[in-house]
């Protein structure tokens, strides 16, 4: 790893809130390469999605932060992809027009973008939903358009707060799977963000955790597990090993 | 729109029992020989049309654009000052207080004063309806405003949006079936409103008319008055929906 697409270096966040000082992020140091998926792992409070709003230019901080690369240059206004917990799709349009929706925002042609919209609902698996009206769709496949909308400016970084948080065991899997046959296939850098532990090693290529209270950095390693993944590699040593890992993290210091 | 059996049979289920009300309308004044100017038949209520002194068409046109007079301007003013109130927030919470003291009036109230400083007619009397369905309309389209999810205007924010894009492809969408139940609420007081004024100061219009015909105990015409103005409230309720059904998506439509 020679330049790094995402560099942070003591990256610290403090709110003030009622005249306190609240800290959310201590000290954040890692770097990230073109084309990872790494998960943000941690229990709710420890400051990770904090630190998905400063990577998307959201939020002010302080500490070194850099985006982007000699090789892979970084426009923030056009090279950011956000995908939330929720869907959030607009009620009142089509799928496909809530895929063009960031196109739209930024000005793009519409016909491209829209010839753009039909392969991507294609690629998340939602070809013949363009024209429906997001409640016509299950929770999953909303999920499944947010991730194309995510896609349509042709983003170099795609930024995930729980995405799949809100869904049922057995639809999250899937989706698991499915967002790995997306990254490999879209070729973007990921910051996926979870509080699910076996969810974090199965997706990502590294996998840094954040602990809670004093919110710090307690972890950041590289997941040596072959691609393309699938239910099998759940079931190796390895995987066990680095959820045990994570998990001990975790648990100690939660007392 | 298709008309399916279930449509049918809830159409047909509306109709008889409207029916079956004029049915027992009758039965209860033909079997407990209930005298005319206690309560009139549905054939004497229809015959009070031909007399030609109650001037029904000149008194309809009359309440009718009293109701839709002053409807129509309580929408264009309400969903204005609620989107100046969205735009300038302090104007908002200068104002908003006020009118919530201000709405706090019986309206009814101020009839007197109207009267005195309008004098009487229709102009005084759209006024009232007005009066009476103004502050619906902006409580509910300023809340319709407000409730934008604030991932969503982060979406926008990554992508550098303006806020008029906020506005215009998330806000004001959104606000819609906000705006649309203020409405309904407002098309109903608004007849209210008019028919009081008629009352307390008028020389034309169902209202009254009413009151001339109380007094030589027409209770037949007085019934046929209270039908046309509850026609006509139908009719505005009616407009309102089907503007509702164009604009608003199906699943997005509160109650």
């Amino acid at each position: 790893m020679d330049e790094p697409f995402i560099h942070l270096a003591g990256v610290r966040k403090v709110y003030r809130t009622r005249g306190q000082d609240v800290l959310a992020i201590s000290e954040a140091t890692f770097d990230v390469a073109a084309g990872e998926l790494v998960s943000l792992v941690g229990p709710s409070g420890c400051g990770k999605t904090t630190l998905l709003k400063i990577l998307a230019g959201l939020h002010s901080h302080s500490g070194e932060m850099t985006i982007g690369s000699r090789t892979q240059p970084f426009d923030p206004s056009r090279d950011i992809g956000m995908v939330f917990q929720q869907p959030l799709l607009l009620k009142w349009r089509r799928v496909i027009d809530n895929v063009l929706l960031p196109a739209e925002i930024l000005g793009l042609s519409i016909a491209q973008s829209r010839a753009r919209a039909r392969d991507l609902l294609a690629l998340v698996g939602l070809k013949g939903s363009e024209d429906k009206y997001p409640y016509e769709l299950s929770g999953g496949m909303q999920q499944r358009a947010a991730i194309a909308r995510a896609l349509i400016h042709d983003p170099k970084l795609i930024l995930m707060d729980e995405p799949f948080g809100a869904l049922d065991a057995l639809t999250r899997e899937k989706m698991n799977l499915e967002l790995l046959r997306i990254w490999e296939e879209a070729k973007k850098t990921i910051v996926f963000v979870t509080h699910g532990i076996s969810e974090a090693v199965f997706l990502g290529t590294r996998v840094i955790v954040l602990t809670a209270g004093p919110a710090r950095m307690a972890d950041n390693f590289r997941v040596e597990l072959d691609y393309p993944r699938t239910l099998d590699s759940k079931t190796s040593e390895r995987f066990g090993e680095y959820n045990k890992r994570i998990y001990r993290l975790l648990m100690s210091e939660d007392r | 729109m298709a008309f399916t059996p279930q449509a049918v049979q809830r159409y047909t289920l509306a109709v008889l029992s409207h029916l079956a009300l004029v049915l027992a309308w009758y039965l209860f004044v033909r079997l407990g020989e209930v005298p005319k100017f206690v309560m009139p038949s549905p054939y004497e209520t229809l015959h009070a049309l031909l007399v030609p002194n109650y001037r029904w068409l000149e008194n309809v046109a009359v309440t009718s654009a009293e109701i839709f007079g002053g409807y129509v301007l309580a929408v264009l003013f309400g969903i204005g000052a609620a989107l100046l109130f969205s735009w300038f927030r302090p104007l908002e919470m200068a104002v908003m207080p006020l009118l919530v003291s201000l709405n706090m009036i019986p309206k009814v109230a101020l009839g007197p004063l109207i009267i005195v400083w309008f004098k009487y007619g229709i102009g005084p009397n759209a006024l009232m309806a007005f009066a009476i369905c103004f502050f619906p309309i902006v409580l509910t389209t300023a809340r319709g405003l407000r409730e934008v999810e604030p991932d969503l205007i982060d979406l926008v924010r990554t992508l550098k949006g303006s806020r008029w894009q906020v506005f215009t492809k998330i806000q004001l969408p959104g606000a819609l079936p906000y705006i649309f139940s203020g409405m309904k609420v407002a098309a109903i007081l608004a007849v209210a409103g008019a028919i009081v004024g008629e009352f307390l100061g008028s020389d034309r219009g169902l209202g009254y008319l009413m009151l001339q015909v109380q007094v030589t105990l027409d209770t037949a015409a007085m019934f046929m008055a209270v039908i046309l103005i509850t026609l006509i409230g139908m009719i505005l309720y009616a407009l309102v929906l089907v503007l509702e059904r164009m604009l608003v998506v199906r699943d997005a439509r509160l109650a």
